[in-house]
Parts: C-alpha cells; structure tokens; sequence
C-alpha cells in the first residue's frame, strides 16, 4: 500500500513536471475516490509504458538486425512457422497483466460506488443534482433549500449526488473529487463523493448537451461543517422561496447565472425514483414540462 | 411557406454558400465534361452498370478518398476553431454540426468504403475466384452506399446537417431538442448505406466458403481474406441491429412513439444499448481487414512466411467474438453498479490479449526476414508503435473505476483516433500504395510516398498526443470553446498544428496520385513486389475474367509456392468463361433509395409512397428477369492472355 503510494508521488510529479506547472486536475485529487482513479490511472500508465517499451524496443531491435541493406543478396529468409514456446509468453504475460488491472479495477469499482471508507462514520449529506438544458438545480431536502449552477458543500463529510434530467442525458462530473456519472430523464442515479479539504473546485456536464453545452459548468466550493451550517442558516433567512412557476421558468432551455432559493422542487415534483421511476410508468412527471419547452 | 422554410439552410453563412456554389460549379463542369468528351455512354456501360468486383472496388475507393477530404475539411475547421481561447470562428450550432457530420462521415463514408474496396478488389483474386457470389448484388450494394453517403452529405445545404453527435444519443437527438430536419438525414443515410454493407456482408461470406480455388482449404487462405471473412461475419450479427435501432429513432422522430423520449415510458438508454451493440463490433469490421493488409504487407516485404499463422487466425475469431461482450463500456457512467462495470471491465480489458498476440507475430515475422522499406512497409511499420499507444490507453479506459474520469474528455478522443488511425488509415494508405499498380499497372512514387507515410505519422502524434493531457486536465469533448483561464489553449494549439500536417499529407497523397499518373513507367508487370499470394499472379491490370486457367493451391502464399518451388499453378487447359452481364438495375434501384430517404427525410409523404413502389417494381423486375450470364469463348480468353502477358504464360 504504502509502495503505491509513493510510486504515485513520484509519477505524479513527473507527469507535473512534464506538463509545466498547474498539476492535471484529475491527477491533483482533493477527494477519495479521486483519489482511488489517480492511483487507479498512475498505475495503468506505469504498466503500460513497460508494455510499449517492449514492443519498441522489439521493432527498433528487429528493423535494425534484418534490414535488407545490411544482409548478403543471396540471404534466403527462412520459413518459421511459429513456436508454442513464444505463443505461451506472448499470451502468458500479457494474460497475467491483464488479470492484474482486472482484479485493481474491480476493487476499485465496488469502492467508487459506495461511500468513501474514510468518511462510513459520517452520515452523508444527500443532494439531488438535476439538469435541465443548460443549467444545474441543487436541491438539499434535508437542508430545505436550493440553488443553480453552483454547491456549497462541507469538507470531510461523505456527499451522496441523486442524478437525473430534465432532458438529454448530462454527466456529472467534478474531476478533483471524482469521476462523473450520467443524469436521465428516467431514473434516478448516485454517485458517491466527498472533499477531503475545503477550497474551489469545477464542475461541469460532460455529456453532450447541444448548443450551450461547452458553457454548462457549475462552480463547487468545499468550507468546512461549520461554515456549511452557517451557510445554509443564512440562506435560509435571506433566499426567496422557489416556487412552481419559478422552477418552471428555470427549466425553459438557456444559461443562467446562479442563484439560491428556500424550499426545493422536490417537493410539487418529485425526482423519477421509487414509484415516480421512468421505465415502467406510462407518463412521468416530467412531461407536462417536457411539452411546455416544446411550446416556446 | 413554412413548407419551403423546412428546406431552407438553418445557418447561413458566407462558407456555406461558398460550398453551394462550389457544388453547383462541379456538377455543372462534370455534365459539360461528360458531353463534351462524349463520354455518356462510356460512364453508363463501363461504371454505372458493371457487376465487375475490381470496378466496384474501385468505385468504393474513390468515394473513400472524396470523402477522406470532406471529413479533414470539418476536421480542420474543428481543430481551427479549438487552436485558440474564446475563439469566435464557429459558433456553438456550427461546430455541433461540423464535429456530427466529421465523425459520421469517417466512420460510415471513409473507414467503412476504404475497406470495402480492399475486400471487393482483394478477395476474389486472393482466394482465385473470377466474382464475387453474386455480382449484381454487389453492384447494389456499392450504390446503396453511395446514394446513403451523398444523402448526408446534401444535408448542409438542404435543410441542416444532423447535430447531435456521431452517436446520436437520445433524447438529444429527439425532436424536441434537435429540431432541424439533421437528424433525419442521419437515420436514413446510415439505414440505406447500412442495408448495403449488409448486403455485403452476406455476399462476402458466401464468396469466401464457397468459391476458392481448388485446394485453398480455410486455413490455407491468406490472411486478407481471413480477416475479411471474419469481418463479414461480424457484420452479418452487427448490422441487423443498427437497422433496429435508426427504424425505431425514425419512429420516434416521425411518427411520435415514445421508444427514445423522456416520458411516456421512453427509454433513453436503450439507444445507447443498441448503438454501441452495433458501434463497438464496427470498429472491429473496420480493424481487422485492416491487419489483414498489414499481414500481407509486412510478410512480403519481410521476405518471410507470416509467422505464427494459425495464432493470427485464433485471436482474430477470438476478438470478434469479445466484440461482442463488451459494448457496455462505452457507458460505465450509466449508473448500472460496480457487478455490471466489473464484467465488462474484464472483457473489454480480455480484447488486448489477441490483440497483442498480432503485435508479436508481426515483430516475429520481422524476425530474420529480409526487410525492404518500401512505402506500403513504411506504413505498417510506423502503424506498430502508434497503434500501440492507442491500444494500451484502450486497456486504460478499460478499468471501469478510472473510465469515470476519462469518459467523454479528450483523452477518450485521443484513445480512438491513435487506434482508428494507425489501425484503419494507415492500414488503408499502405494498401493504396500496395495495391495500385495491380490496379493502374504503374506505381506511385516511392520517394514522394515515404515523405508523406512519415508526415502523416508524426503529425498524428502531434495532432492527438496532447488530447491525452488536455483530457486528464478536465478538457471535456465536444465543447466549441473554453476560456484562457483553463489552461487548455497550449494542448489545443499543438493539435492544431499536427492537424495542419495531417492536412499537408493528404494533400501530398492527391498529389502523388496526379505525379505518378504523369510520369511513372508503366508495364511494371504483374507482381512488382515480389508477392506470395494468389492476386499477384494475374496480369496488372487485372482482365474482367481475373483467372484464365483456374488455378490450383497448395500453401497459404500460391505465387510463392509457383515461383520458387516449382508447383503448377495453373494446370487446367483453357475453357470458356462464364461471366455475368452488366445491369442497370442497381443503380437505378440506388436513385430511387435516395430520393426515398430524400422524401422521408422531409416527411413528403406522396414522393414516398411513389419512391416506395419504384423500389419494389425493381425488385419484382429482378424476381421475374432471366439473366444466365454470357460466355467468354477460349479464343477471346487466349488472345486476351497473349495481349496482356506476351508469351508468358
Ligand atoms: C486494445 C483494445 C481496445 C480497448 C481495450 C478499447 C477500449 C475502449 C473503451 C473502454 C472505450 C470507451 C471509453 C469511454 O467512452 O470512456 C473505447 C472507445 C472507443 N474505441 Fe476503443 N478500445 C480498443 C481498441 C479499439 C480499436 C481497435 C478501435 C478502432 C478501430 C477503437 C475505437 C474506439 C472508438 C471509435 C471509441 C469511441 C467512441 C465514441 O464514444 O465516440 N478502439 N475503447
Ligand atoms: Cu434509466
Ligand atoms: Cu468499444
């Protein structure tokens, strides 16, 4: 464990050193299951470059040795089959490698899809992230508040993201603090992350969205559980009530800037869960916004 | 009116009445060439009616070079529009559209047509057949391509090109978020050119089992024609599927059922499903036939055998059996768990053992070989390293957990074009050089070939590398633009430059076409590499009956065995051929498919039906037609042979 370790410091720092300055964002990150995939990709990196160190030096070894230019003009290549031995190394190794990353990726996989094990104390803060064209709605039930295009979160607390869509398929994705996942119309998805430190950190849909798609980018900020609470009490006294008709506005297709209600729209529609879930129900919820947008 | 507004361009700008007019410019000049050279009827009798394979190869070829450069324009304009922050080149509907029709057109109207014309040309001659099983239906299915590609291609300036991406995801590409007529365009140019690629498919397997050469058992065929056959095999299973998935989008988009959409008990990942079913065994319809030319390339020029034959075909049957099983990768971010991701994990990974395993046999064919760097071997040659690259970042985006941070950015971008380029492009630029002068009787030029092999290969390098960095930085795809303040702009601009060499390349390839023409020697005879396979044992050019004696096999490499160890490879005495006759029908049948998808494309539901009829009278005319075919009478073969051979044969 501790030897990955530092064969992750140190490759990172290669790879920061390559590439200038600002370390890579998704090899820089502030979060556990970032984390997980840094080391997860640091790894695949260092094994694959032994591979394509093989295979060049092979052919630099092969194009040197048996050009025609340096061989006698009578030289008659031979006629070689092929060998069982050879054929069991060049399957051999790379099966075993291959068996290697698997077990790695499996590991990882059940630990990217639960809460992270340093924070399983904590209870997670649970937030629904929906999209719709080009915009994000954050809403806190707990809390009892909402707001667009950007999250207060607090550090070292477990965060479960419930994920869907008020339209094409969008991905969620917060690279420092962990890889993303996609958010439909029909179901609702998690995606289990959390901030190991307090700081600013960008967010955006990664799936393609349509036209304002390159500008659909949420801004994340990580404070502290104190902060946070305070944050929340403050919105709380400050922020207007999001209402039907204001979340319908907010849905019609088009950017906006950010903004911070009490209530959310959990409440008059609910997320496509449980009894509200797409695939076997004849209309969702969501249509009778589905055609409005169509109206405009 | 609002009748007339549906064809209207929704995007005016000055290119795009540029490209209007230079369509018009080009049409007009081709019809005034045509009548001025008196060429009608040449066209008409010698290209637009043949059912000859090496013709229709030709044919698919040229379509592939055309639209090469169509999809480097949008390529260009793309990498252009990125090279720097905030640029306003393009706006956000302009790139959406530019960077759609770019993959759609690489894919489906260059990869695809390029290997086509491989197949068509190669096999009958590799496996010494003088047809494909069934010529006419070949013919069909060439015109079906084509009538599918220009389809697409008249969709920027009638009524708007589809925007949705190559992969075409819905909801997003549904009508209430993509509302131009673009997207139809896409169902329909990819349905007719798919039903031809099918038609393929069946036609190539058939060809394969049942017309080789006496004694050409199935492991005594060359590796082009294996990995053909196994490539239509993949295309027999793949295909139906993709015709399932563009009918129900089509449902969807025209006559409002609910398969795709957000309600009413639509499913949006289902497209997914069926698209990467279909998507992910297609990039190894394009991949193998492609190691198929390298196995032949790097064996002759080696000098040498294809070491470890039968390990070459296993691990092909093997992938495409595993291109099957692991189609889930392209969304493990779909949310299906960390079992579902765990399996497909493990299969898509288990795809880079065989895959290996022909890296090795080529570096081993090498071995003690006697190696001539000629451009078709510079090629295949600079494909190892490269594809090598691509291929470990696939094994990479393979590891599930890690894939979440990988999936939709650059990187994953970087991933396909350093397998789909060295893979398919340089695979197919090698056979263009290697096959030419069995096509054309001359040769391109070798040094101008070698300067080009190695600019293009650099400038892939230099135009996909950095999108490994830019990916891991947090570049996602598909944006028209980001501001200073990411940092992407150095990546960005590096791949623009390596763009601009990508372009010099093929421009260099146009021109050593038009040099070679001009100045190569001609009568370079019929098997100017010193080959070992059966294709090289027929006059260049090659004469419409291919063999005039049946030949007769022994060993995977025929020539080689007639050459140097004294087997006869052609016995038999001389008999008449029998040989098809040419028709119009397919192409007919092609022009009214397009004017079919034209009518549906729009929703004109008269021109349909008319379209629809014309279809099915053309089929009923071929059910009712009696066509034996002619014969070839022996005089005309030998006078032919001593034509093309002199006394050598
Ligand atoms: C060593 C074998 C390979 C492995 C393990 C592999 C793995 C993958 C994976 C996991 C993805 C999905 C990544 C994502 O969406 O985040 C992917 C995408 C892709 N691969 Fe590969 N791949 C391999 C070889 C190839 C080859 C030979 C080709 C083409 C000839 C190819 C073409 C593509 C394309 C076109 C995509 C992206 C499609 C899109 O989303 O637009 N791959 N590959
Ligand atoms: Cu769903
Ligand atoms: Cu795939």
């Amino acid at each position: 464990m501790k030897k990955s370790w530092l064969r992750l410091i140190g490759l990172s720092t290669i790879v920061t050193m390559l590439t200038g300055c600002d370390p890579l964002l998704v090899l820089d990150p502030k979060g556990p299951q970032a984390q997980v995939q840094a080391k997860d990709i640091m790894l695949s990196i260092g094994i694959m470059s032994f591979i394509v160190l093989i295979v060049f030096v092979l052919l630099a070894y092969m194009l040197v040795k048996f050009r025609a230019s340096k061989q006698s003009p009578d030289y008659k290549p031979p006629h070689i089959k092929g060998s069982t031995k050879v054929e069991i190394i060049c399957v051999g190794i790379p099966v075993l490698i291959v068996a290697y990353l698997s077990f790695i990726s499996v590991e990882s996989n059940y630990k990217v899809e639960s809460t992270p094990e340093k924070y399983k104390q904590e209870e997670p803060l649970i937030i629904y992230a929906s999209t719709s064209n080009w915009k994000w709605h954050f809403s806190y039930p707990e809390e009892d508040i909402e707001t667009v295009n950007y999250l207060y979160i607090p550090a070292e607390r477990p965060i479960e993201f419930k994920l869907y869509s008020y339209g094409p398929i969008t991905s969620f994705w917060i690279p420092q603090l962990g890889g993303q996942k996609y958010a439909m119309a029909d179901m609702v998805n998690t995606l289990h992350l959390a901030a190991d430190l307090p700081g600013e950190y960008m967010g955006r849909n990664a799936n393609f969205n349509g036209k304002g798609f390159a500008e659909n980018t949420f801004n994340v900020t990580a404070v502290t559980q104190d902060e946070f609470a305070d944050w929340v009490k403050e919105v709380k006294a400050t922020a207007e009530p999001l209402t039907e008709e204001k979340f319908n506005t907010l849905l019609e297709p088009g950017h906006v800037g950010q903004s911070t209600y009490t209530g959310t729209h959990l409440t008059f529609l609910p997320a496509p869960e449980g009894e509200n879930g797409g695939h076997q129900h004849g209309t969702s919820h969501t249509k009778d916004h589905a055609s409005q947008q169509n109206d405009h | 009116m609002e009748y007339f507004e549906r064809f209207a361009i929704p995007h005016p700008s000055p290119a795009i009445y540029a490209s209007m007019v230079a369509i018009g410019l080009t049409v007009i000049a081709i019809i005034v060439g045509l009548t001025y050279f008196k060429k009608w009827g040449y066209l008409w009798h010698e290209w637009l009616t043949t059912v000859d394979h090496k013709r229709i190869g030709i044919m698919y070829l040229i379509s592939a070079l055309l639209m090469l450069f169509r999809g480097g324009a949008d390529a260009i304009m793309m990498r252009a529009q990125m090279a720097v922050p905030d640029n306003t080149l393009l706006d956000a509907q302009h790139y959406n559209e530019i960077f759609t029709t770019h993959g759609t057109v690489m894919i489906i109207f260059m990869a695809m047509p390029f290997i086509m014309a491989f197949m068509n040309y190669i096999v009958p001659l590799q496996i010494g057949a003088r047809d494909v099983a069934f010529p006419r239906l070949n013919a069909l299915s060439f015109w079906l391509f084509f009538m599918g590609a220009m389809l697409l291609n008249i969709s920027f300036v009638i009524g708007g090109s589809p925007d949705a991406g190559w992969t075409n995801y819905f909801p997003l590409a549904n009508n209430e978020f993509s509302q131009s007529v673009g997207t139809n365009y896409y169902l329909f140019a990819l349905q007719i050119s798919g039903l031809g690629t099918l038609i393929t498919g069946i036609n190539m397997i058939v060809t394969i089992l049942k017309m080789r050469a006496p004694g050409m058992t199935l492991m005594k065929m060359p590796m082009f024609t294996w990995s053909s056959l196994v490539a239509n095999v993949i295309i027999v299973f793949a295909f139906p599927v993709l015709t399932v998935a563009l009918t129900m989008g089509t449902f969807d988009r025209l006559f409002a059922t609910n398969f795709f959409t957000t309600s009413d008990g639509g499913m949006d990942m289902l497209w997914a499903n069926f698209f990467w079913v279909w998507g992910h065994p297609e990039v190894y319809i394009l991949i193998l036939p492609a190691f198929g030319i390298y196995s032949e390339i790097i064996s002759t020029f080696s000098g040498r055998n294809l070491y470890g034959y039968k390990s070459m075909v296993g691990s092909m049957v093997i992938i495409s059996f595993l291109s099957f099983l692991v189609w889930t990768h392209h969304f493990f971010t779909m949310g299906q768990g960390a079992l579902t991701n765990s399996i497909f994990s493990i299969t898509t990974m288990a795809i880079a053992v065989p895959t290996g395993v022909k890296i090795f046999n080529w570096l081993f064919t090498l071995w003690k070989g006697k190696i001539v760097f000629t451009t078709p071997m510079l090629y295949s040659m600079l494909f190892i390293p490269t594809f090598t690259i691509g291929g470990v970042t696939g094994v990479m985006l393979g590891m599930s957990a890690a894939d979440y941070q990988y999936h939709n950015t650059m990187f994953l971008v970087a991933h396909f074009h350093m397998v789909i380029i060295p893979g398919v492009v340089f695979a197919m630029l090698a056979g263009l050089h290697y096959y030419w002068p069995k096509m054309f009787g001359f040769m391109l030029n070798e040094k101008i070939g070698k300067w080009t092999a190695w600019i293009i290969a650099m400038s892939t390098l230099l135009a996909f590398m950095p999108m490994f960095f830019s990916g891991l930085d947090g570049q996602a795809r598909r944006m028209y633009t980001y501001s200073a303040s990411t940092g992407f702009g150095l990546w960005n601009m590096l791949s623009f430059i390596g763009a601009i060499g990508l372009t010099i390349g093929f421009i260099l390839i146009v021109y050593n076409v038009i040099y070679s023409i001009r100045y190569s020697p001609r009568n370079v005879g019929s098997d100017p590499w010193d080959a070992r396979t059966l294709e090289w044992a027929t006059p260049s050019p090659v004469p419409y009956y291919n063999f005039a004696k049946v030949p007769h096999v022994i060993s995977t490499e025929a020539l080689w065995d007639a050459k140097y160890r004294q087997h006869d490879l052609f016995p038999e005495p001389y008999e008449k051929i029998h040989m098809p006759n040419n028709s119009g029908v397919p192409f007919i049948l092609g022009c009214i498919f397009f004017a079919w998808g034209f009518s549906f494309v729009f929703g004109m539901w008269i021109p349909t039906i008319l379209t629809t009829i014309g279809i099915f009278i053309c089929m009923a005319h071929r059910s009712l037609e009696k066509d034996p075919g002619h014969y070839v009478p022996v005089e005309k073969v030998k006078a032919t042979e001593s034509k093309l051979r002199g006394s050598q044969l």
